[in-house]
């Protein structure tokens, strides 16, 4: 076989009190395309930070081209053509897509000036080896995310890149989306670049990878060949045991005034005439493209866009024209980005998890702590909220802990109704089990009625009783869950177009 | 998207276009507007604001503000004239190298609290500000250098002029206009002057494509000491006299300025060509406001309108942007 085109060898990484990786062997090869898996403080971050030479490392040794290499940073990376796409993409939004692509080769041949003209040429020079057109003079801020992340592989490319990263690609893409992600990665393969992709969404791992390597808990648990692979099997190794996959069944009696029933809904043009009916303990999926109108639907039922239609709760007609009138009524919304629209980074978990309650802990004019802790620590554990305490900030817990503070949060509400939007969206496989565990409790336990939106299709088959297609701001599908399979929500998903 | 429409959506073009009709306006009011002497009288009073501003744009792109700049000014200006006539010192160059310098020193200070500490450039500006004031007054003097005790170079060389055609330009005009063509060609033509606007943008980025963010910070603000420093000393030599309380407020109509230029508070955004406009816009509307006999007390009352409307309109012209 050949010579790998890095290696590590026996790699140890220490932070305070831990263990990031822990005698690590990792090698790429050049032109494969490998996964690297694993749930959230698994050590695959620090892997990737060093390989890309931002960390330095305790033990070991890292090899280039077969040759132990000290002191490798950031630079020595770079020079030995290793390129990473952040989540972020790392771009300029102000700046041009020439500009963008050009600052890298510009910076790194040491230049003072700048001939406008030859920025311009460099930037159309790495769209055309990517064979996409792009504006060159567009700022970068207006582009969507896909062309944004196009944007970020040419640039990656415009070096001598030999090996390309990039961590979660597919995370804010649309099923089509991902497709030509997918061609353009397979072409860079074919230019003899290996690419390594970090992912937590195991059925484009296995669509992309030749090889797969799993890591928990900052050691490397598993590896070998992707055909070799399969969910369950993936899920065991992130996890250190089986995540069972059981559907929801619904026992409910769908001829009773259903909780939540909608007629003739319209959002402007985004929602055009939608009927929707959400029984007692029904988990309801909703699915589409972006653009499809989805989120304008649930932005609605929470008061938060103006419409027109009927919308009744338990037979009785509501007026939202508010969020106040929303959750009033037992309507909760967990949003799609929990980041900006759902959590107070810098606050304590308490305080998040209170927010939308905070009538429920209040005397008079004052804050009842004792019940307010009181409350916090009880979603801590019933979400199962991992936590030293509810005093950390909501910002220091990871992205799965963070939905469920969110989650938890307008649980404390007692809601009739939930939304959700994106609820799994970056978060690591385990904690995903146990909110979808969590959900399905709640619907049945309480009555409580879910519209689930995602793109993720397991995610919806093992949740709802029913899933909804939406196109153009119409419902134009519904499947019962019970009988659909994967495959068949993504044909029907690429459809439409 | 064709290239005139392309053009109109520039902000300079928004600027320019409004700046035509105020002074239509103003000139239908007061006929006297359009005379020479009062035109000349304008753009000599955009010299010391506009160099002011160009070093608060290279500020404002980076992602940060700069509040101090008036007091590196007073600071170079003062200790300039004071060390010219101590030493009995009669030319022009030597002073001017020594004004900037003074306020290099103070920028760069400024620069290692930002960066050092991460600290937030508005507080450590406003401090600086404080604590440069502070020093000069108390150490250096109170006292008013007047006309018959300013060095007569810096006299001379404040109301020299050009002959151009006939009618005679001041020199601080060409040394303003040299000073914004250097200014452009720093932030457009070279690698420095983009990663200024590469930090200002998304710092975190910057210094992941390579940039060496410390050198960009010091950069920054280093430079708009200096500028500083060398407005300071050029304002003295044209209004014939060194006050060490000078230049209060100037903080306001500078930043004003910037701000109307279409510069952007969160970064990344502005051009030279925005910036002397809109310094041309502000002291247009202050001259005009005394040319019509409005009390001066009002003038703050404008220019607070000013940046607070300009302000709002970028602040939305960028949040259009990023939907």
């Amino acid at each position: 076989m050949a010579e790998p085109l890095i290696e590590l060898r026996a790699v140890t990484k220490r932070f305070p009190g831990m263990k990031a990786l822990d005698s690590v062997d990792f090698q790429i090869f050049p032109a494969e395309i490998v996964c690297l898996a694993g749930e959230n403080g698994s050590g695959k971050s620090t892997l990737i930070k060093i390989v890309s030479g931002v960390y330095d490392f305790d033990e070991g040794e890292l090899l280039v081209a077969g040759k132990p290499v000290a002191d490798f940073g950031p630079r020595a990376a770079i020079a030995a053509g290793i390129q990473v796409i952040y989540q972020d993409f790392s771009l300029f939004p102000s700046l041009t897509v020439a500009e963008n692509l050009a600052l890298n080769r510009l910076l790194s041949e040491g230049n003072t000036f700048i001939d406008p003209k030859r920025r311009r040429q460099l930037g159309a020079e790495a769209l055309a080896r990517l064979d996409v057109a792009i504006d060159l003079d567009a700022t970068v801020g207006t582009l969507s995310t896909a062309d944004r992340q196009i944007v970020a592989i040419a640039r990656a490319l415009m070096s001598e890149t030999r090996l390309l990263i990039m961590d979660e690609p597919t995370t804010a893409l649309t099923g089509r989306e991902v497709d030509r992600l997918f061609s353009i990665v397979r072409e860079i393969q074919a230019k003899g670049i290996a690419v390594l992709f970090v992912s937590h969404k195991m059925r484009e791992m296995l669509e992309i990878s030749e090889r797969i390597t799993v890591f928990r808990n900052g050691r490397k648990v598993e590896e070998g060949p992707t055909d070799e692979f399969n969910e369950a099997r993936i899920t065991r190794a992130m996890t250190g045991h089986d995540i069972g996959h059981e559907r929801h069944v619904w026992a409910g009696d769908d001829t009773t005034v259903p909780r939540l029933s909608v007629r003739n809904l319209s959002v402007g043009e985004a929602v055009r005439n939608v009927n929707l009916d959400l029984h007692k303990g029904e988990i309801v999926g909703l699915s589409g493209l972006l653009g499809s109108g989805r989120t304008e639907l649930a932005m609605a039922l929470f008061g938060m866009e103006p419409h027109s239609g009927e919308i009744r709760l338990d037979g009785a007609p509501l007026r939202l024209s508010s969020v106040q009138d929303a959750v009033g009524a037992g309507i909760a919304y967990v949003p799609e980005d929990r980041l900006s629209e759902g959590l107070f980074m810098q606050q304590p978990i308490a305080r998040n998890v209170i927010a939308s309650a905070i009538n429920r802990v209040t005397r008079g004019l004052f804050l009842d702590r004792d019940q307010l802790n009181v409350l916090a620590e009880q979603t801590v554990s019933d979400m199962r909220i991992a936590t030293p305490d509810i005093e950390k900030h909501a910002g220091q817990l990871s992205g799965g802990n963070q939905q469920r503070v969110v989650i938890g949060r307008w649980l404390l509400t007692n809601p009739k109704v939930l939304i959700l939007n994106g609820p799994t969206v970056g978060v690591d496989v385990g904690s995903k089990a146990e909110i979808h565990r969590r959900i399905r409790e709640l619907a049945i336990s309480t009555g409580l009625a879910v519209l689930m939106i995602s793109d993720d299709a397991p995610e919806l088959i093992q949740n709802c009783n029913r899933i909804l297609l939406m196109h153009r701001g119409e419902i134009v599908d519904c499947m019962d869950a019970q009988s659909v399979e994967e495959d068949d929500i993504h044909g029907r998903l690429k459809g439409l177009r | 998207m064709t290239a005139v429409s392309k053009l109109l959506r520039r902000s300079e073009a928004a600027v320019l276009a409004i700046l035509i009709v105020v002074m239509i306006v103003i000139g239908v009011i007061n006929p006297a507007f359009w005379q020479a002497d009062n035109l000349f009288n304008l753009l000599r009073a955009n010299v010391v604001i506009g160099i002011m501003a160009l070093s608060v744009l290279t500020v404002m792109i980076s992602g940060g503000i700069d509040v101090s700049f008036p007091a590196f000014a007073v600071a170079a200006m003062y200790l300039t004239v004071i060390a010219m006539n101590a030493a009995g010192y009669q030319g022009v160059v030597l002073p001017f190298i020594g004004a900037t310098l003074i306020g290099l020193v103070c920028g760069l200070a400024n620069a290692f609290f930002i960066h050092t500490f991460r600290m937030i450039p508005l507080i450590v500006t406003l401090g600086s500000a404080s604590v440069v004031r502070g020093l000069l007054l108390g150490l250096v003097g109170t006292s008013i250098i007047n006309i018959d005790r300013m060095p007569p170079s810096l006299i001379a060389f404040g109301s020299s002029t050009v002959d151009i055609g006939g009618s005679k330009l001041s020199l601080m005009l060409f040394i303003y206009i040299g000073i914004a063509l250097l200014m452009w060609l720093f932030l457009t033509r070279t690698m420095a002057g983009r990663a200024v606007f590469a930090y200002g943008d998304d710092a975190e980025s910057a210094k992941r494509v390579g940039f060496n963010t410390r050198r960009t910070v010091y950069l920054v603000y280093g430079l708009a000491g200096a500028l500083a420093g060398f407005a300071g000393l050029l304002h003295s030599s044209m209004i014939w006299l060194a006050n060490p309380r000078d230049f209060v407020g100037y903080e306001l109509d500078v930043i004003a300025a910037v701000v109307l230029g279409g510069a952007s508070i969160f970064g990344g955004r502005g051009s030279v060509f925005g910036t002397i406009l809109g310094v041309f816009m502000l002291t247009l509307i202050k001259n005009s406001l005394i040319i019509m006999h409005i009390d001066n007390t009002w003038q703050g009352v404008v220019v607070g309108c000013v940046i607070v409307i300009a302000t709002a309109l970028t602040a939305w012209r960028d949040r259009k942007a990023l939907v």
